[in-house]
């Protein structure tokens, strides 16, 4: 029986040579991820259980990155970044990336991208759900808890499920108003919050295969939207490229076998695919924008892992040039690295940070921000019956802020356009 | 683990996602520190929209006032509990509210594994819905060893599904207690 590339990757991780969805395994873990919300409490949960004067497993396979509350005035929060600071200090940690320094990268599923961690064929754990976006470069990716990081931080190992994979095919040449954003939005809508609850989401087809490194991230990013333990895209010359220009780390590239067995199989014409939204308060609360064009507006925002990378930027700046937003409209660069992308990278001779500027938009610094509410002063954050467009991750009821608030999830595109008008507006008005 | 657990239904809908169970704005607490941590236990659950808290009715509030203790201990949930993020604060929350079990139909992975590995709550699946079935408030009764609840304010009881692989680990109290007793951890040492 065939393998698929999630089943082989899970077997080489657990040094077997066959494994089968179902079974549990113990995997050694390539690289463990955490942040400032997590980070400390798996510390406190590790320095419990293996003594105050124990040593991580690997201190180069461990990396951190507060990412989470970082601009805020709130004391506990800035605690936290402390915590990881001394834990940094005391381990001798290379991989800590401090806040207030030059090595600060901004949110950690896009830093881990640009510095060379998302490597193929590997195994990465973070205590985070959207760990699941590096599995955009061919590895396996998840998220897990702070009692499972602090079990890997101090053995290098977890137990895990080997899922049953799902493959979403994707057909056809990617139409120019259409965005990762759409098809992920399309499977969720399909399939639902928990359609691939414990299973992997593997995508496929010419259509993925043309997407670029960036673009790829926002699809298995909201694998864990459907309840998915991971998201994964085979490597082709475009992860190569893109891994290359990184590190000169080696790597082993995986792919299922044409007689992989899978739970199902969903293809995909995506030239049949329109601009999608998802309506509060789920992200399977999938409509087409024509269908709720015309939705009265308070708030826009672009940023976050799902959309805040320099592909979502460059997508929003083709509507954005030359226009102005007529509602508040927030801009967080996922990293630091595209923040500096924003004033080198240009679109019709303008910087794309002149574009969103000269349109109105307010730029802040790379975090988290909003995309999760956070402490009361986080930039765009939303407050009392706000009705917001994002290019976020979630919209179940408070998640950027106010309970009261109604979020709707679309492309980058969408929120420009939607930005322009105030209301909910379908990119394709804008792209004649 | 105790083999009865007796305690009043909270009862909730599908799909509650940890921004539910604890809002973001409140992850900066301590979860070491004894005191700090109560917090968790007073925002448990203060995401829920209030019409849909403590069904069937709702407008039930978990968590009275500034108290850090709920009097429901056992939460009946429907699909896919504990969707969202990661964060292990969710699970944790509920038990400092005094929460033992949950039982719903369906869990999402994350918040199923830190329920268990973090030895927080017990992760019921139920073989039917029964969200409609039971009322927040009732008196229920889980009876783990033979996978029974019991609803003593209705006098009717419904089976509960195995626990499966994961009851070596829930018995012994969490990952790393399970990681000593199997002989994979050494004992906690300095």
């Amino acid at each position: 029986m065939g393998m698929t590339i999630t089943e082989k990757i899970l077997a080489k991780s657990a040094r077997r040579a066959y494994l089968e969805p179902g079974e549990n395994v113990w995997l050694n873990v390539d690289v463990l991820m955490t942040h400032d919300v997590c980070g400390p409490p798996t510390i406190g949960i590790w320095k419990n259980e293996f003594g105050s004067n124990a040593k991580i497993w690997d201190k180069n396979k461990l990396v951190i990155f507060p990412d989470h509350y970082i601009f805020t005035k709130n004391t506990h929060a800035n605690r936290n970044v402390q915590v990881l600071r001394e834990f940094a200090d005391e381990q001798d940690l290379r991989n800590y990336y401090d806040v207030g320094t030059s090595r600060y990268k901004g949110v950690c599923h896009i830093a881990l991208a640009e510095e060379g961690y998302n490597i193929p064929g590997t195994v990465l754990f973070g205590t985070d759900s959207h760990t699941c976006t590096s599995g955009a470069f061919g590895m396996f990716a998840t998220g897990v808890g702070n009692t499972d990081a602090a079990f890997i931080m101090g053995t290098g190992k977890i137990w895990e499920k080997v899922p049953e994979s799902m493959k979403f095919i994707f057909n056809g040449q990617m139409p120019g108003y259409l965005t990762a954003k759409d098809l992920i939005l399309k499977i969720l809508g399909d399939i639902t919050t928990d359609g691939a609850t414990y299973r992997a989401m593997e995508f496929d087809g010419e259509a993925i295969y043309s997407l670029s490194m960036l673009e790829r991230m926002t699809l298995t990013n909201m694998a864990i939207e459907a309840g998915g333990m991971n998201g994964i895209i085979k490597a082709d010359s475009v992860t190569n490229e893109y891994v290359k220009a990184i590190t000169d780390k080696e790597y082993e590239i995986f792919q299922s076998d044409s007689d992989a067995k899978y739970h199902s199989i969903y293809n995909y014409d995506v030239n049949k695919i329109e601009p999608l939204v998802a309506k509060p308060h789920s992200p399977d609360n999938s409509d087409t924008v024509r269908n709720v064009e015309g939705t009265k507006l308070t708030k826009c925002y672009i940023g976050s892992c799902t959309g805040g990378k320099l592909t979502d930027f460059i997508n929003a700046a083709k509507i954005l040039f030359g226009q102005h937003v007529k509602i508040p409209t927030f801009i967080v660069p996922a990293s630091t690295a595209t923040a500096k992308e924003l004033e080198d990278e240009t679109f019709n001779g303008l910087s794309l940070k002149s574009i969103f500027e000269n349109a109105g938009c307010k730029i802040a610094e790379s975090s988290c921000a909003a995309c999760l509410g956070g402490p009361d002063d986080t930039f765009g954050r939303a407050v009392d019956k706000d009705v917001v467009v994002s290019t976020t991750n979630r919209n179940f009821p408070g998640r950027m802020g106010s309970k009261k608030s109604e979020v709707y999830l679309a492309s980058p595109l969408t929120v420009a356009a939607s930005a322009i008008n105030g209301f909910i507006t379908d990119p394709r008005n804008f792209l004649i | 683990m105790e083999n009865i657990i007796t305690g009043k239904a909270f009862v909730l809908g599908n799909n509650i996602d940890t921004d539910q169970i604890i809002p973001a704005e409140h992850l900066v607490y301590s979860l070491t520190d004894q005191n700090e941590s109560k917090k968790y236990g007073q925002f448990a659950l203060s995401g829920v929209p209030i019409s849909q808290s403590g069904l069937p009715d709702g407008g039930v509030h978990f968590i009275e006032g500034e108290n850090h203790l709920s009097k429901f201990s056992i939460i009946i949930g429907g699909s896919n509990f504990g969707c969202g993020s990661s964060r292990e604060h969710a699970p944790f929350a509920l038990q400092k509210a005094g929460v033992k079990v949950i039982i719903a139909e369906s869990y999402a992975r994350i918040f199923y594994r830190n329920s268990v590995d973090g030895g927080f709550v017990i992760p019921f699946e139920s073989s039917e819905k029964l969200n409609d079935k039971i009322n927040t408030n009732d008196e229920l009764e889980v009876d783990i060893e033979n996978k029974l609840l019991i609803n003593k304010t209705k006098n009717v009881s419904y089976k509960l599904k195995s626990l499966g692989d994961v009851l070596p680990i829930v018995s012994a109290g969490g990952l790393f207690e399970y990681a000593r007793k199997s002989g994979m951890l050494e004992e906690a040492g300095e």
